[in-house]
């Protein structure tokens, strides 16, 4: 990984929210670095804290009940830990922006699709708001939408349109890192294909870097170059496409593949893994994932760190300590 | 004991709207066979969810027949249709939203039992409970907790508990697993096949997910704006996929595997209104082989055995 040219540089990330009923840790000591112009697919389950690290990015946290502790948050040279929240407005949308899950309440029912492209430009480049508009107009049209739709409202469009908007809206600064918080869980297979396809196309066109969060390993495997793996608020594993998913190291992410059904065995037994998602209120000790992990031992309990496999793998589990330790799940 | 538990006759229903005639289901026809899993699959408005909710008259068809076990139950009283129910069950998709919050876990599951005075004493109805959640995996100790104390996968595994209370052969599935994550998803996914088992079930699977599709069926009914448009079994529809609908939504699903070369069939535009749809294939929008004699809807028709397509572009072939 070339150090010099992140886009993206996270040390120690800590976010939880004390509620009346427990303190929710929602990410616990999250470490991320981002090369420019690269995709990272971060996977996981419900509760695994990805939405939790992508608001934090975008310093969203709602505070209270929201607490962030960190040591390093750089996006592209600029320290988003110091900056106040005037500063903050400047840079969302601008630098760094989201897609979010549901396009259906992203948009604001009230507004023109036009107006609302158009409202993030006019926002954060010194344009007047007609040529805004027809920025927007050009936005809509490399989406896919033709551009006399602008003047409708988002009612008017369908699922996989109101989307394709959300993204004009998202990539109308060109920021240099988007958050796509699982864009395609709301859409059918036939228009998640399509709006991934745009995604691609976009990416390359503008070189913007990209965090995809899904849980879904296929849309990973389509459009991301790294995945990190994310389990109870911490990556348990990070590498290349390669390196996780034909060289997998952690006993989480091979019980994610023994999960999934095969298209191409369809006899073959589904091996799930036992037990279930630890409460966020009441993590276990040591790896969170030590008490459904069929490789346990008393190692496990203690203070868990990451370990280099190669210059690009790396995975959170002591066992690797043992000499001669392996998954079960074959490299490819 | 025939070999087909259902079979369905030019199902259609067709619901009133201000805006004209919607056809959710339009003619449709197909059959489970005993111990078998249909999977029906298709995008969101096709139509899936009304037919399984048509076959068991939750949704009045508005024409067409349903035959179960060799019976016509398509126009049979509701007080008989009670007791062809007890055979024909349904677990539904959000296990949040299907299970009263205000009962408990074991009055869920009691529910069917006493509605239709199967047992009359407290101590045998307690019985049959504990059993039937040691069947789905349910502990013993849930036994009085709420709904909202458990998670998605236990949630649906009280569902499944209900839904086998009354002992059924045949269990309408949709999207059982959709709102659920991938590890709890296999578990439940294995609960059901085990049950099957056990239990000679026959299931409907309605879902959209194409991979949890052919992993579970036997046969696969293709559905797109109310008309099934490919049917075959599992192996040989992923195998030798016919229809371009079936082609495209195949080569849409994202696999989780590197070095999976594979052409993409992107299709243009999106699911056509299903109110006062026009004669023409109700596909041919989207399609990129359509021609002239697409203006009127191709009937099914058996192309080899077992597989049925409904495309203009078998004759032309």
């Amino acid at each position: 990984m070339d150090k010099n040219n992140l886009v993206l540089d996270v040390k120690n990330l800590f976010v939880r929210y004390e509620t009346e009923d427990g303190i929710v840790r929602a990410v616990n000591g999250l470490n991320l670095q981002i090369e420019r112009g690269k995709a990272i697919g971060l996977v996981g389950e419900t509760g695994a804290g990805k939405t939790t690290t992508a608001l934090s990015l975008l310093r969203l946290i709602p505070k209270p009940p929201g607490v962030e502790e960190c040591d390093k948050m750089v996006l592209d040279g600029l320290d988003m830990l110091s900056l106040s929240v005037k500063e903050l407005e400047k840079v969302r949308g601008k630098d760094i922006s989201m897609i979010f899950q549901d396009p259906m309440t992203a948009l604001n029912p009230v507004f023109t699709v036009g107006d609302q492209i158009a409202e993030s430009i006019f926002l954060h480049e010194e344009v007047t708001y007609a040529e805004a508009r027809k920025r927007a107009i050009e936005m809509l049209e490399v989406v896919g939408i033709p551009g006399e739709r602008a003047n409708e409202y988002p009612h008017q469009f369908s699922g996989g349109m109101k989307q394709r908007v959300v993204i004009a809206i998202a990539l109308a600064c060109h920021p240099k890192l988007l958050i796509a918080d699982e864009p395609t869980t709301a859409l059918d297979v036939t228009i998640q294909a399509q709006v991934l396809e745009l995604m691609k196309d976009l990416r390359k066109q503008y070189n913007t870097s990209l965090i995809m969060i899904t849980h879904d390993l296929g849309i990973v495997a389509e459009i991301c170059d790294e995945v990190a793996v994310m389990y109870s608020g911490n990556i348990v594993e990070k590498g290349t496409l390669e390196d996780v998913f034909n060289k997998t190291k952690h006993p989480y992410t091979e019980g994610l593949f023994n999960s999934l059904p095969n298209i191409n065995d369809r006899k073959a037994m589904l091996t799930p893994i036992k037990g279930l998602m630890p409460d966020p209120t009441n993590i276990p000790v040591g790896c969170p994932f030590h008490p459904r992990c069929p490789y346990m031992d008393e190692d496990c309990k203690k203070p868990q760190w990451e370990r280099a496999i190669s210059d690009t793998h790396y995975v959170r589990c002591s066992a690797y300590d043992r000499p001669g330790f392996h998954i079960k799940r074959r490299e490819r | 004991m025939s070999d087909t538990i259902l079979e369905v006759k030019n199902l259609t229903k067709h619901f009133k709207t201000k805006r004209g005639m919607l056809h959710a289901v339009d003619g449709i026809n197909f059959s489970v066979k005993r111990g078998q899993t249909l999977g029906l699959v298709g995008e969101s408005g096709c139509g899936k969810t009304t037919v399984g909710r048509t076959l068991l008259r939750l949704i009045e068809p508005t024409s067409g027949e349903i035959i179960f076990e060799g019976k016509n139950i398509t126009k049979i009283s509701l007080n008989k249709l009670r007791h062809v129910r007890k055979d024909m069950q349904l677990i539904f998709q959000d296990p949040y939203s299907s299970l009263d919050p205000r009962k408990t876990v074991s009055q869920i599951i009691s529910e069917p039992i006493i509605a239709n005075k199967i047992f009359k004493s407290s101590e045998e109805i307690h019985a049959r409970v504990a059993e039937l959640m040691a069947t789905v995996g349910l502990a013993a100790r849930l036994f009085n907790t709420y709904p909202h104390e458990l998670d998605g996968g236990r949630r649906q595994r009280i569902g499944i508990a209900r839904a086998l209370a009354m002992e059924p052969k045949f269990i309408v599935c949709d999207e059982p697993v959709s709102a659920l994550d991938v590890s709890i998803q296999a578990q439940i996914l294995n609960l059901l096949k085990e049950l099957q088992a056990e239990f000679n079930l026959s299931y409907i699977f309605i879902t959209h997910d194409l991979s949890v599709v052919n992993h579970f069926s036997d046969e696969i009914a293709v559905m797109y704006l109310g008309k099934i448009v490919e049917k075959a079994p599992a192996e040989q529809l992923f195998k030798n996929p016919l229809h371009p609908y079936t082609q495209a939504l195949l080569s849409a699903i994202p696999i989780p595997e590197l070095g999976v070369k594979k052409k993409r069939i992107l299709l243009k535009g999106e699911i056509t209104s299903p109110i006062n749809p026009p004669e023409e294939c109700r596909f041919k929008k989207r399609c990129v082989y359509a021609y002239d004699k697409c203006d009127k809807h191709p009937d099914l028709v058996e192309i080899s055995p077992d597989h049925y397509i409904s495309c203009h572009l078998v004759e032309k072939n």
